[in-house]
Parts: structure tokens; sequence; C-alpha cells
């Protein structure tokens, strides 16, 4: 089986249920406070007048944004501008110091810390997080998940002993385990290599395609693929 | 349940397989009531012998969250387990049934090793059972607390002891009164209240503790 032949084997509707179609696609910057006006009920992610601070320096204030079905969201911003702290508030993980965040489906969040215990295998590590968020995936599915993700032949191997591309790779197995309608990625392309990079524009487009969404902070280019989602940008200021 | 299940069997598994550290505190009990054993008498033995257990929960307890924390496992625990009690008793569970559990196990061994006899040993051995997971409890709260500092140690130590001590009262009050032939009803009745309390109450703080140690 081809790497990216696992995915395509998947019916994405049956799989995973279509939980919007995609409409209401609007492109280009979203910061602006008035878009609470156009909310539409089918927001997977809201974000309204959010505020962060380090210590005496404001990260962000009175920052609004939202995911619609389909939307592929951009954070980007210099080193220090806040991205993964919004990610953090996004997925619940750090309270904004104003503001509130609603988000009205699972989601799933790949950090910079990595999500993966060094001392199990990848299989192991992908079975705990598969019994954690509940999912019906069972050792076939997650075997495939991991030859999807090029590690078939490691999936034995202690995580310690994988590279760090190889180690991003098994946290990214861990969206194609459990099913989210909204992905949160932190830099989900440092330590891959340029085969790695493409499967995630092709899994992000793909996702985003489906009528489901990802919020993703970035500095590279995500995705080049032909069928690109609508990617709205967040900028932060350093 | 299904998430009790879940992280009882993960950290049984690491803790199996990382041997050394799970048995450093054990080491450290069975070297201390060795060296005890030559160099005091025996009459305090029950209390020195739930002292020492005190102690080595510290040492293990204190380090249960770090490595899921270092490695951001501790972030996936914290966003997807709905609720977070089952999977933190779970976790703990797992931790107990590898530092408090043993240490139990042992402890008639060095009750006889210091006392030479074997009066009381079954109170003793049924308080450990009891007093320890409750020390797990209470110290996970301390250990959940300073996860993000980096330097758990001496400040969980410092954090912890003061909740130890109603344990350790009844405890080691069960275990020598035992060994003297008096009642032990009403130490071991206080000592499963406490247990229970802790069961109900410390998951919820360990959980919140947890909470907090990751925002920054």
């Amino acid at each position: 089986m081809c790497r990216l032949g696992y995915l395509d084997t998947i019916d994405v509707e049956s799989a995973f249920g279509v939980y919007c179609t995609p409409q209401n696609r609007r492109r280009g910057a979203v910061i602006r406070p008035d878009e609470r006006a156009n909310l539409v009920e089918d927001d997977l992610l809201v974000a309204e007048n959010i505020r962060c601070t380090v210590g005496d320096r404001v990260l962000f204030d009175g920052l609004s944004f939202c995911a619609h079905p389909g939307d592929l969201v951009e954070i980007r911003g210099p080193n220090g501008s806040g991205k993964s702290t919004l990610l953090r508030c996004l997925v619940g993980l750090h309270e904004p110091d104003a503001g509130n965040i609603r988000r009205t489906v699972d989601s799933l969040y790949v950090g910079h810390r990595s999500g993966i215990c060094g001392r199990m295998s990848p299989i192991e590590n992908l079975r705990w997080f598969a019994g954690l968020t509940n999912a019906s995936a069972d050792d076939e599915s997650i075997g495939a998940a991991l030859g999807a993700v090029g590690l078939g032949h490691a999936r034995h191997d202690v995580c310690d002993s994988l590279s760090a591309g190889q180690q991003r790779r098994v946290s990214l197995a861990r969206l194609l385990v459990t099913p989210a309608p909204l992905w949160i990625l932190d830099e989900p392309l440092t330590a891959l290599d340029d085969d790695g990079r493409d499967f995630v524009g092709e899994l992000l487009a793909r996702h985003c395609s489906a009528g489901r969404a990802a919020v993703c902070a970035t500095h590279q280019v995500l995705t080049t693929a032909p069928d690109a989602p609508a990617t709205r940008a967040v900028t932060l200021g350093p | 349940m299904r998430l009790f299940i879940t992280q009882f069997r993960r950290d049984l598994v690491l803790a199996v397989r990382s041997r050394s550290d799970a048995a450093n505190p054990l080491v450290f009990f069975v070297l201390a009531t060795v060296l005890l054993g030559l160099g005091t008498g025996s009459e305090l033995v029950p209390g020195v012998i739930w002292v020492l257990a005190l102690f080595a929960n510290v040492l293990a307890v204190e380090g249960v969250f770090r490595r899921d924390h270092e490695d951001g496992t501790l972030e996936q625990l914290l966003i997807h387990a709905q609720p977070l009690f089952p999977a933190v008793v779970g976790k703990l569970a797992a931790h107990w049934a590898l530092s408090g559990l043993p240490v139990a196990v042992l402890s008639p061994v060095a009750a006889i090793m210091l006392t030479g006899t074997t009066t009381g040993i079954g109170v003793l051995v049924l308080t450990l059972c009891i007093g320890t997971p409750a020390l797990t409890l209470l110290g996970a709260i301390g250990s959940a607390l300073t996860v993000a500092t980096g330097r758990g140690g001496l400040l969980v130590a410092i954090l912890v002891l003061p909740f130890y001590v109603p344990v350790l009262i009844f405890g080691a009050g069960a275990s020598t009164a035992a060994m003297l032939g008096d009642p032990v009803a009403f130490q071991l009745l206080a000592l499963s209240a406490l247990l229970a309390a802790c069961l109900t109450a410390a998951p919820f703080a360990v959980g919140k503790a947890l909470a907090i140690s990751q925002e920054y």
C-alpha cells in the first residue's frame, strides 16, 4: 500500500460523517471585530476579543476570528508573537486574560511537545491516544495510520530511538487515528522532510475539503495541493 | 472506566519498562530498614517502618507527572480525558501498584527483621495497604502543582508532608497498638476514612493543579 493510498481508501463521508458543507467561505485577513456580526451557526471555532499577556507584555488584544467549515486558518507572526499561546488558548490549555473562545466540535491538538511517550512504541502511543479519545481504532487501523505517515516499518520501535521527524510523524498519525472536525496544529511542518511536508499539505487539503477546518501556526507555505482549502490568515504583530 | 483502564494500563507498562526508576524508592526503603535495624533497638519499629514508607512515597510520587509533562502526553490527557477524574485515578493506581504496594508487601520482612516477632504484622500490612494510597493521592497534588517548575524534590515534600501527618498518626498508631496487643479498630476506621476522603477529593485537586501547570 503506498503511503497516500491509505487516505485514498477512506470514504470520508462514511468514515467520519460530513459535519458541515463548505459554505460562506471567505478569503483574506480576518482580524475584524465586526466579524461577530457575520458569525454563522456552522462555525467550528469562534474566538471573540481575546487578549493574552505575558508578564507586562500584551501578546494580542481584541483578537477575533472564526473557522468556518472548509477553512484553513493560518496563524502567522514572528517568533515570540504569541502563536503558540493563541493555539493553547484555542484548545483550552491556557486561559486568555479576556474574551471568550467557543469550540462547537471536537478538536485535536498537535503542539510543540510531541505528546508521544519516548519509552513506548508508536503503536502503543496511538493505542493509548485512541483509548483516551474514545476512538474506535483497532490495531489494524492504527497500523494503517502509521503506514500512511511512513512509519509502517517502525511501528514497534521505541519512540526514543526514532528521529525528530519520525516522532513528528507519529504525532501527526494521531490525526488519522481519531476523527475530529477541527485540527489545531502548532508548526506541523517542523522537522519534516519534503515528502512529509507534501503529506501534511495533502492531509490538510483533504481535511478541509470535507467540510472540516484546521487552525495552523506556521512560517511556511502549508499546502500547495491543487485543491487547496480556503485560507484565512491571522497575523500577529511582534 | 475506559479512561481508567486506558491510563492504568499505559502507566503500568511504562513503570514496568523503567524498572530502575520504580525501584529507587523501594531500595531506599529496604536499605533504610536494614540500617535502622543495625543501628537502633526494636521498640519503635512500626512507627519507623511507617515513616520510611512515607519517605519512600514522597520520593516516588514526586516525579509521577514529570515525564508526561515533558513529552506533552500530559497536555493530550488534559485536552481529551473527559472527565479527567478516572484518568487521574488510573494513573495514580498504576503508580501506587509499583510504589506503595511493594512497600506494604515488603513491610513484614522489615518488621520481622527489626523485631524478631510476628505480633501485629497483619495490622501493619493492612495499615500500609490503606495508608499508602492515601499518601500517593495527597502527594500527587504536590507533584502536580510543581510539575511545571521542573524541580519537585524537596518542594513537594514540604508541600505535602503536613497533609501526610494524619495518615502517619493513624497508620503508625494502629500498627503500634497491634504490636502491643491493644485494640486497633478506631485507628483503622479513621485511616479508611482518610483514604475515602482522599480518593474522592484528591483527583479533582490533582486535575485542577495540572490544568494550572499548563498555563504559562
